[in-house]
């Protein structure tokens, strides 16, 4: 199958690679560009695993084609922390144990950044609400959710 | 399993055990650096797909793969066939049983016949994933139908089509016996049940069924195998247990155990599904076969369809007591699926089902029934969520039928220490009658439920967890430093909590502890972390090698004072000479002189240890009914566990909340659908329905500590108990609320509204 050529931004980076028109968003980040910060957990838009930022939309990276990135700008679990510091999102997964065995922290952290940014302040339910997306199997999520809580009034003091 | 011998005593006083660090491996799961089973990429990697059956129990006529074969960018295409022939196949199993590997070898690819829908029948190797997913599609398979068995009514039934000419009776936990064409059977009985059934003010009879559902970890299984020589393999995997996994290679394969290597990655859940080997040996062989390392990643819908679940069940109980509230007899009749190949969780299911109660007449009559589906998995606590939801309903539903309150009913017969067990030996300390009183003094217990169509229901329940083989290695650096290696998969932040044992024994920070999951190669054999095990076995194992670091180092110290080892005092990082306090040498400075005093220092252990601490849990709900729709909403839920030391108060919370959530899903709307042709109708997560966090409220935990004697700081499992007692007090909150008795798993809308319709008209 030939290839197309994309060039895209990724945390800030401009990129180019070459894709198959049938591999997606998910594929192209974790085995062309080596981003394996994003996880598959079901490649079917159900799980949350995979999600990141698509041109300031919260998307399942699964369900979308990465030859789609082209012009666009992607933003992954990598790109949250400074060389300096870890987001506050990411900082208050650690201080609450918002993770348990790790593989859908990348999908909360990036949804959890997107809530945060349209509601700074949310309510337990909101952010229930919002989480609705993600699956997590170890936590029972209370931790998570607490997490997010703690984050939002951090970013709300700074 | 054996008694409990008498310990040594008990540490009560903590600088370490008993605070929340940060996990040490968090910051590498926060910024997506920390690598799991499918982060792997190795130069030449191929990428491997499996073709799956669509039937459920078939004979495999011809297999023809020229077409895929033929696909450009294909490297190799194997079935059954392919697979080496094992040399020796029945192997023993702990408590006198026996495991048949072959089956575990077919289960990962089938031979001469298919057992379920998603049973593989052959693997491609090509250059990426896409090219062979379209190779398995150009696989031609001629199958011969057979007809399936679908239920485990019918397979114990006389003249059920049989699965296996001959078979291996089961062995999970406790070995079953051959007893019928499609299933084998435990069976314990003490007393006379029959005749203190007559004797009983007050007899139940209930039937139960519950529905398979997955372990449901959000990780695909993976696996990447490469040849490093000739007969040298390494394999990156995620896994419960790299040696449980090396071993079964080594079966498979037909080579020493000392020429594979299995490297575990972070492991993306696993609750008992991951234990056991599925891909490794196909990615194995074909790697063999191309000379390339080969990964083989699992789709969502082949992790249902051909991993995991745990059991489809029907239990009938029978169980009676006094006017006092006093039970004297129980008879239990369980049928557990074992799914395509014997060994499903009957045992500990039938063996723990009314473990917590004194009964002095009891009939447990299991059944582990052959059928055609995936071959039945672990799931945290295997086995006992199934029959604790029936037992402990079948026990609500008495307490009521006498009269008595639900918890004095509980105290009543209650399992206390010194209380002799079926197992033969004396119940060790556990927090039993602690528990119950400290549901009664709940702040949720005692709290007012108002409103109509709500109800509160308790539950209480019992795990055994395990001890089993652990090794631990822990070597110090000159600068003062420790790395800590252990043989244990970390699923949850065991890295941690081992590592804070080690900081806790040796007196030092836990900031100069790093603990490292080895590999096969790094360090002494070590059982999966399966059973709550990690934290209580390993943790021995840490201790004791940190004890033999401690011996070394008092030697280290003496040889400084040209003195004897004995003369040396140790404690909270210094070491004392004891007839003059005002020599000392720390911690770091034993470790600094350890060139010039001998060599490096380091210390292992390798454990097995027999004082498995039991685990009890409890659970408080609040429901609310829609008794239009059937839909069940939870309002409030509080769960009550003891842990006989909470090394990491925060993990172990996690691990309630956690299980707990599962056993919320089990109870309330997850099931495996089978339609009538045995096919897996909702093998996605969109259908296949797991709790999201709008579905439950926060879980309030209550951590109660009766410290376990057979662990140096108390400590007992945690993982696994959580999840046992959600589905009865589920189904305790639903009668309180609407009157209505739900036995079928799990309590959806449709099954609320039909027990609706029975019980109370339409």
């Amino acid at each position: 199958m030939s290839k197309v050529h994309v060039t895209t931004t990724v945390n800030g980076d401009e990129v180019e690679f070459l894709a198959e028109p049938r591999q997606s968003l998910l594929e192209v980040l974790r085995d062309e560009l080596k981003l394996t910060g994003t996880k598959e957990g079901c490649n079917d838009g159900n799980c949350g695993a995979c999600s990141v930022v698509f041109d300031g939309t919260l998307v399942a990276s699964c369900c979308v084609l990465g030859v789609e990135a082209d012009g666009k700008k992607v933003e992954t679990v990598e790109g949250m922390a400074t060389p300096d510091a870890l987001h506050p999102l990411q900082q208050a997964f650690l201080e609450e144990t918002g993770m348990q065995c790790g593989i859908c922290t990348p999908g909360f952290l990036i949804s959890s950044k997107e809530l945060l940014k349209s509601k700074p302040n949310p309510s337990e339910e909101e952010i229930r609400f919002w989480l609705a997306n993600n699956l997590c199997r170890c936590t029972g999520y209370d931790k998570i959710v607490k997490a997010v809580q703690k984050a939002a009034a951090v970013m709300e003091e700074a | 399993m054996n008694a409990p011998t008498t310990p040594p005593p008990v540490k009560t006083e903590f600088d370490v055990v008993g605070t929340t660090p940060i996990r040490k491996d968090g910051e590498e799961k926060v910024t997506g650096a920390a690598l799991f089973g499918d982060d792997i990429h190795l130069p030449g990697m191929l990428h491997g797909a499996m073709l799956r059956s669509p039937h459920p129990h078939a004979r495999i006529v011809s297999i023809d793969t020229s077409k895929a074969a033929a696909l450009k960018g294909v490297r190799t295409v194997i079935t059954g066939a392919d697979m080496p022939t094992l040399s020796s196949t029945v192997v023993a199993a702990g408590e006198g049983g026996e495991v048949n590997m072959q089956d575990i070898a077919d289960n990962c690819i089938a031979r001469d016949k298919v057992f379920y829908d998603g049973h593989v029948v052959a693997a491609v190797a090509a250059d990426n994933k896409h090219i062979a997913e379209a190779a398995c599609a150009l696989i031609e398979v001629e199958y011969e139908l057979l007809e399936p068995v679908l239920n485990v009514h019918d397979a114990v039934a006389e003249g059920a089509p049989v699965l296996h000419e001959d078979y291996t009776p089961g062995a999970f936990l406790f070995p079953t016996q051959k007893a019928l064409p499609n299933a084998g059977r435990l069976f314990m009985e003490h007393g006379d049940v029959d005749a203190t059934f007559d004797a009983c003010d007050h007899v139940v009879e209930r039937e139960f069924t519950t529905k398979s559902v997955h372990q449901g970890y959000i990780e695909p299984h993976v696996t990447t195998a490469v040849w490093t020589g000739e007969d040298t393999l390494t394999i990156h995997t995620s896994t419960q247990g790299g040696f449980a996994i090396r071993d079964f290679m080594a079966s498979f394969m037909n080579m020493p155990m000392s020429k594979i290597k299995v490297v575990p990655m972070e492991i993306g859940g696993g609750f008992g599904g991951k234990d056991v080997v599925y891909l490794d040996s196909l990615a194995a062989v074909m790697a063999k076969r191309t000379g390339r390392p080969v990964k083989i990643f699992m789709s969502r819908s082949e992790v249902l369809r051909g991993t995991g679940p745990s059991p489809e069940t029907y239990i009938k109980v029978k169980i009676g007591c006094n006017n006092e509230g006093q039970l004297l007899a129980a008879d239990l009749y369980l049928l557990f699926e074992a799914g395509a190949y014997p060994g499903g969780p009957i045992a500990p299911g039938t063996m723990c089902a009314l473990t917590r109660y004194n009964i002095p007449n009891v009939r447990l009559d299991g059944y582990d029934v052959f059928l055609n589906k995936p071959k039945m998995k672990p799931y945290r606590a295997p086995g006992a969520t199934q029959a604790n939801f029936a037992a402990e309903s079948a026990i609500a539903d008495l307490a009521e039928m006498a009269g008595i309150d639900p918890i004095q009913f509980r105290l009543t017969n209650a399992l206390k220490p010194g209380d002799m067990m079926p197992m033969g030996f004396p119940c060790p300390p556990l927090g039993s009658i602690e528990m119950l009183n400290a549901i009664k003094n709940h702040p949720h217990y005692t709290a007012p439920l108002e409103g109509e169509n709500r109800g509160r229901g308790i539950s209480y329940a019992f795990w055994f967890g395990a001890g089993l083989a652990s090794c631990a290695e822990i070597r110090c650096n000159t600068d003062g430093t420790i790395n800590l290696t252990t043989g244990s998969a970390d699923l949850s932040g065991t890295r941690t909590t081992l590592g804070m044992q080690a900081a806790e024994e040796l007196g030092v920070d836990n900031d100069l502890i790093t603990t490292n999951v080895g590999d096969t190669d790094s360090v002494g054999y070590t059982f999966q972390s399966v059973g709550s095990r990690t934290t209580f076995a390993t943790g021995i194992a840490v201790i004791s090698a940190c004890r033999k670091l401690v011996e070394e180092m008092k030697k280290r110290a003496a040889m400084e004072w040209e003195v004897e080892g004995s003369e040396v005092d140790y404690a909270s990082g210094v070491f004392t000479l004891k007839s003059d306090s005002s020599k000392t040498l720390s911690f770091g400075e034993i470790c600094g002189k350890a060139d010039h005093t001998g060599g490096p220092l380091i210390a292992d252990a390798s454990e097995f240890p027999e004082g498995v601490g039991f685990q009890i849990a409890a659970n408080i709900v609040d429901v609310e009914v829609d008794v239009e729709t059937g839909k069940v909403d939870i309002l409030r839920y509080s769960t009550l566990q003891d842990v006989g030391k909470a090394v990491h108060p925060d993990f172990v919370e996690g691990q309630m909340q956690g299980g707990t959530v599962q056993g919320i899903g089990w109870a309330l709307n997850e099931e495996y659908f089978y339609d009538e042709k045995g096919t897996l109708r909702n093998p996605t997560l969109l259908d296949y329905r797991m709790p999201t966090s709008l579905d439950v409220p926060n879980i309030d935990c209550t951590i109660l500590e009766t410290p376990n004697p057979g662990h140096p700081y108390g400590v007992r499992g945690v993982g696994e108990v959580p999840i046992v007692p959600p589905p009865a007090a589920i189904r305790d909150a639903i009668k309180n609320a609407i009157g209505v008795s739900l036995n079928d798993l799990p309590m959806k809308p449709g099954n609320v509204l039909k027990a609706i319709w029975e019980q109370k008209g339409k």
